[in-house]
């Protein structure tokens, strides 16, 4: 072991990757990138693709998209629709939450 | 080692068709994905299914396994018996997806070594390859997310040896947690995972952070949240108590005329963030005991001097 402490990069909004390293960090294709922007998943800033900007977010995103298309066979439209359904419900979760702990007291 | 019970794992009978066994492993991998199911064992659930669906989903494996019949139950202790495997033929199937990577030793004493030689067999079309990527959960103290943190973690990842067999290697990193970090971020780690092959780039490292149940802290996002008891008087006269927060202790006004179950908020003084989450104060108000004649009579005297009735809106 060594003493060495590594800092790594917390994937939150203010990190930036291009086109090009998220691919990278996916193994993926640009081809593969590009329909997940197509069909809404990822939203980067620019508009170029070129200069496309990914948040880390995007990053947690394309990942997800990437285990849920893999494993359940599932098409981008499908995996788009998945990923929209599961936020609804951790919105509604959340919500869900707060109501019950006023409702506590 | 723990026998496993592929069949009831997957929900079918030990006659169950090809066709019911796909069907079976379909539903059953939408109810239990990761990504899907936030339940904390869905992973390993996820997992052993795609584990079972790999031996009965191909007719050999699932022929040969058929031999050990429906006496052994999951979680016995089983030992294949020398030779279990003669007269089967296994050309190798692929895994059910690649989180199956990781299989049960059950499975590894069964189909590991020909599931390798398969895979070998198979070859590597591409001369170049990024290193995989691994995942790993830490767990972080409320604390931590206000004043960032370095923690020691214990990497366990199972590596096939220079002789073809599986071992598996521990690593220990130090990392640092920045604070601001919100349940289920991840923080990734360049070149922390898997070695590549050939010309390939090392694999990343993602950890994924998790908070330790605390004992009177609750975190949703990066607002937190206080059950604070409160005493009958506090809560109808107003005070002025202290309440501990993870950051410092604070000196809360409480108004007059409290009721319980609402919150009150302190801005800005939840996890540190752009902007920074929200600190929520949950009032409780408690009871004192009437257990001496002194409290008895003070709950008397208010019997007699206060004229409340709770319940005059209901018409009783």
């Amino acid at each position: 072991m060594t003493n060495e402490i590594l800092k790594g990069d917390l994937l939150d909004e203010s990190v930036e990757l291009s086109l090009n390293e998220l691919c990278q960090a996916c193994s993926s294709s640009t081809e593969w990138v590009v329909e997940l922007v197509e069909e809404g998943v990822l939203e980067p800033i620019g508009y170029q693709q070129t200069l496309w900007r990914f948040s880390g977010s995007c990053l947690d995103r394309a990942h997800k998209a990437m285990r849920l298309q893999r494993d359940l066979h599932i098409n981008l439209s499908g995996v788009a629709l998945a990923l929209e359904l599961l936020d609804e419900i951790e919105t509604l979760q959340s919500r869900l939450m707060r109501i019950e702990q006023s409702n506590n007291g | 080692m723990d026998f496993k019970d592929y069949y009831s794992i997957m929900g079918v009978k030990r006659d169950a068709t090809q066709v019911e066994i796909k069907r079976a492993y379909k539903k059953l991998a939408r109810k239990y994905h990761p990504d899907v199911n936030k339940e904390a064992n869905a992973e390993a659930q996820f997992k052993e299914l795609g584990e079972a669906y790999e031996v009965l989903k191909d007719p050999e494996k699932r022929a040969a396994y058929d031999q050990f019949g429906s006496n052994w139950k999951s979680g016995q202790d089983f030992n294949p018996p020398p030779g279990w495997d003669e007269g089967y033929e296994f050309t190798g199937g692929g895994p059910a997806h690649d989180g199956a990577a990781d299989h049960s030793d059950f499975f590894e004493s069964l189909f590991g070594e020909q599931f390798r030689q398969a895979q070998q067999g198979q070859g590597r079309a591409e001369f170049s390859a990024r290193g995989q990527d691994h995942h790993a959960k830490v767990s972080i103290e409320v604390s931590d997310a206000y004043h960032g943190a370095t923690h020691s973690i214990t990497l366990t990842a199972p590596e096939i040896d220079s002789s073809g067999h599986l071992v598996t290697k521990h690593r220990t990193l130090n990392v640092k947690i920045p604070k601001g970090v919100k349940q289920g971020q991840r923080i990734r780690l360049a070149g922390q995972g898997s070695a590549g092959m050939g010309k390939g780039k090392k694999g990343d490292l993602y950890l994924e952070i998790e908070f330790k149940t605390h004992s009177l802290y609750r975190v949703d996002g990066h607002d937190v949240y206080l059950d604070l008891p409160i005493t009958p008087w506090e809560a109808a006269l107003g005070a002025s108590i202290k309440v501990p927060t993870p950051d410092a202790q604070v000196d809360l006004k409480i108004p007059a005329g409290t009721k319980g179950g609402g919150r009150m908020r302190l801005k800005g003084r939840g996890i540190p963030s752009d902007p920074p989450g929200d600190f929520y104060v949950v009032p409780q108000i408690t009871l004192p005991a009437a257990d001496s004649d002194e409290a008895k009579e003070l709950y008397r005297q208010m019997e007699q001097k206060m004229a409340y009735n709770p319940r005059s809106k209901m018409g009783v």
